[in-house]
């Protein structure tokens, strides 16, 4: 059959429907937007999403522990310095944590029973429990002697017990008033050295002793014999207030002193009374008196607020200057490279120092270490943006709106970057820990000191904890922990994301 | 081949040298550090300032500074941590601890890196694998000082295996020393072998599933045959390099490990000349790290080309 398609006939042509439009058939099942995908491909990355709670749990810790703690930043105690954790209600439960706990070793007779005496006097035990007993044999004028000693765990802030103090005539008064109030006895009756062969350091000694090391005299029923003075003429200022059991009056709570009385007082007691709670130190103190759970709070607070920052201000200086140098190319994009590699090249510790030299008298520590930050750490995400623009800038779609006329700064911002934009966001989360890395380094060893501008750092009072390690290993322990954890946690979620926003792995897993 | 290396080569000496001039200019506006009066060495200090052109334009300065550096290797003189000493004696004195303990942490590192990720990769997806892969991510996650922190702790304090700190004294083969300088290798270490295993599971994966391999199998090779023939030589492509940019960069060493062990090297030496603004040995110490950088990413760069055919190139990028 002959056909002639050039020339049909008008009347031959007929409309396939003329009532309606014709339409794509509509799809059945729901659309689903990039970042809902991206949503559910990072929930099936367990990992990843235990880490982004971890995260909210570290951040939530950094915005309350300040506010919850009964300390602030600028709180410090002068005695209790590198002590550990402790909370009277859980230490008073005996379950072993949370106690002030620390273990002496080589303790001798002396020094349990002194402990015992603390207990005695303040009602207040140090003693946790005995880990070890020795027991060893030395020749001590030609007879064969045994001697014990002890590895103990005791309670750091109850064997504290009675510090010697000087107080004015008002303040004694006061305490005395905040005795009869409260029923919490803060002074103790006074000793004399001279009753006690001439001890004068240690004030939790108040029963006869039989030579100036110390040594208990006991009764024949192993109970301490008080040494209280009694000596009324020498007496400080009136008493009207909670006498220990078994005075009848007579024995005197403080000395006269040169315009002020001199006393024993409890120091825990004493401590609430001058505070209104008891110590409670979560995570302990660290060297310089802080509350560890309020400064490791403040440190990450700014930590997280400095790493959100810097990222957020390499990701736009960065990515500007990456489109520039994708989207132009040629000899802008090959001067702009040569000016990033120079600076990559450079030390951050140098930048760092040198700028902590130069600028922080001017502006400020916290502005100049954010330029320090600034100055190299936005050539990554410009490498990142490049890469972005090279593969997109020759597609049609960029053709056309430069056909239809669009400026250069609209195709780059409003046709190219938002395909780069999850690439850039990703690693932007990946940045974070980075900042925080390098921000602790820095600050722990000293570099560059935050103390003044945010109270402390994380790797200030790391670096506070490393100086007294072996005596108090959880003022370095909690600094270091809380710092790993959000190390490790933010690595995690940024890996996770990046996976999850890399189209290429989408339905890998399915 | 040749053209690319010269050209790299050209290049870091140009970015040395801006780093340098930028770092110098920045370094010698500020003030000098004031001169103790009565000392007797102030006198001959202070004539060495002059010498160095102190009250001249910074250009001029830079000039005497880059030939005094070339003619005679001098760095200038030390006027805070070693009262008039020259910097590049005391600089020279203190490179062999930070060398040692580096190499010792390489030379354990680096087997059990390589080993790690090679088990990984051969065993992708099971148990082996998702421990290895995990733990490389922590260990990768946690700065060093932890870990210098967890062994001072536990290794030399607790169960008392090695000393607190690191020996002192200049006999580096000792056995005595070798122990003491042990902590500080180990905190080294675990940073570097997590680096490596990441680096060698990442590319043995990637080479394993590649298309030759299946055709390596399909001519006849068993399984051992083809990943130890195969496998094995093209993941060494991005792992030799690696090791040769680790070996330069032993010389800069961790700063903030040497600190927590005080071991007597060039990190100590810089943290104190930055804390106690000795300006002379800040500005050598920086030129020195900037070149460890520099050399470490050009010998990496370049050594891909000779190991691996494929990326000889002439062109760049």
């Amino acid at each position: 059959m002959e056909e002639n398609y050039e020339r049909i006939p008008q009347e031959k042509f007929e409309f396939v429907q003329t009532d309606e439009r014709i339409h794509d058939k509509k799809f059945d099942t729901k659309a689903r937007g990039y970042l809902a995908d991206a949503f559910i491909r990072f929930k099936k990355n367990k990992s990843s999403v235990v880490a982004a709670i971890i995260i909210l749990c570290l951040i939530i810790f950094a915005i309350v522990a300040p506010i919850i703690s009964p300390y602030n930043i600028n709180d410090k105690d002068k005695i209790f310095i590198n002590y550990p954790p402790f909370i009277e209600e859980v230490a008073n439960a005996n379950i072993g944590i949370y106690d002030g706990g620390v273990t002496y070793d080589s303790q001798n007779e002396t020094q349990l029973l002194l402990f015992r005496a603390i207990a005695e006097e303040s009602g207040r035990n140090p003693l946790l429990s005995i880990l070890e007993t020795y027991e060893k044999e030395t020749v001590k004028r030609g007879q064969v002697v045994k001697v014990m000693s002890y590895k103990v765990r005791v309670n750091r802030y109850y064997t504290l017990g009675i510090k010697y103090m000087t107080l004015s005539y008002e303040a004694f008064e006061e305490i005395q008033k905040y005795q009869n109030e409260t029923g919490i006895q803060v002074i103790y009756p006074y000793v004399e050295a001279k009753d006690i062969e001439g001890i004068s350091d240690n004030p939790n000694i108040w029963y006869k002793v039989s030579d100036n090391k110390g040594t208990p005299k006991l009764d024949k029923d192993g109970n301490f014999i008080r040494a209280y003075s009694t000596s009324a003429s020498k007496a400080g200022a009136e008493y009207n207030s909670i006498r220990i059991e078994g005075d009848d009056g007579s024995y005197i709570y403080s000395i006269a002193k040169s315009g002020a009385v001199q006393c024993r007082i409890d120091y825990y007691n004493y401590y609430k009374y001058v505070t209104g709670h008891a110590p409670m130190f979560i995570f302990g103190t660290n060297s310089i008196g802080q509350d560890l759970f309020c400064a490791i709070g403040i440190g990450a607070r700014f930590s997280l607020v400095f790493a959100i920052l810097v990222s957020a201000i390499n990701l736009t200086i960065g990515a500007v200057y990456g489109a520039v140098q994708g989207y132009y190319g040629g000899a802008v994009d090959l001067i702009l490279d040569r000016i990033a590699d120079i600076l990559y090249e450079v030390p951050f510790i140098v930048v760092s120092t040198l700028f902590q030299l130069h600028l922080a008298p001017k502006v400020g520590v916290v502005p100049s270490f954010l330029f320090a930050f600034v100055l190299t750490g936005w050539i990554g995400m410009a490498a990142l943006t490049r890469k972005q623009f090279y593969r997109f800038k020759g597609q049609e779609y960029i053709l056309a709106a430069k056909t239809l006329g669009a400026r250069d700064s609209r195709i780059m911002f409003k046709h190219i970057f938002p395909n780069a934009l999850g690439t850039i966001i990703t690693s932007c989360v990946l940045v974070i820990p980075g900042v925080i890395g390098s921000e602790t380094t820095l600050t722990y060893l000293g570099i560059v000191n935050l103390s003044e501008f945010a109270g402390t750092s994380i790797g200030t009072l790391m670096s506070q904890g490393q100086a007294a390690m072996t005596t108090s290993p959880h003022a370095m322990f909690y600094p270091a922990l809380f710092v790993s954890l959000l190390l490790i946690t933010f690595n995690l979620f940024g890996n996770g994301l990046r996976d999850a926003f890399n189209p290429s792995t989408r339905g890998v897993e399915d | 081949m040749l053209k690319y290396t010269l050209q790299r080569i050209l290049l870091m000496f140009f970015t040395l040298f801006i780093i340098t001039l930028m770092c110098f200019v920045l370094v010698r506006m500020l003030p000098p550090v004031e001169l103790p009066i009565e000392d007797p060495h102030t006198v001959v200090i202070a004539q060495r300032r002059e010498a160095m052109g102190y009250n001249k334009p910074y250009l001029v300065q830079f000039g005497i500074f880059l030939k005094d550096v070339f003619t005679k290797f001098d760095w200038g003189i030390s006027d805070v941590l070693y009262f008039g000493q020259p910097v590049a004696d005391i600089f020279l004195e203190k490179l062999p601890a930070t060398c040692i303990v580096n190499f010792y942490s390489i030379i354990l590192s680096i087997p059990i890196g390589i080993l790690f990720g090679i088990v990984a990769a051969l065993k992708k997806n099971t148990w082996i694998d998702h421990t290895i892969s995990t733990l490389t991510m922590v260990v990768i996650s946690v700065p060093s000082f932890v870990y210098a922190f967890l062994i001072q702790y536990f290794l030399s304090f607790k169960l008392g295996w090695f000393p607190f700190l690191m020996k002192a004294g200049t006999d580096w083969f000792s056995p005595e020393m070798f122990v003491s300088m042990l902590p500080a290798v180990m905190s080294l270490s675990f940073g570097v072998i997590a680096g490596f295993t990441r680096t060698t599971r990442a590319e043995l994966t990637e080479v394993l599933t590649s298309e030759f391999m299946l055709l390596a199998r399909t001519k006849g090779l068993t399984r051992a045959q083809a990943t130890v023939r195969h496998a094995f030589k093209n993941c060494m492509v991005v792992v030799v390099p690696a090791i040769f940019g680790e070996f330069i960069g032993i010389m800069g060493g961790s700063i903030i490990i040497e600190k927590i062990f005080s071991v007597p090297g060039v990190g100590n030496l810089y943290i104190n000349s930055i804390n106690g603004r000795d300006y002379a040995m800040f500005m050598m110490l920086t030129v020195f790290y900037t070149v460890i950088g520099l050399v470490a990413s050009i010998i990496v760069d370049i050594s891909y080309g000779f190991i691996d055919p494929r990326i000889r190139m002439g062109s760049k990028k």
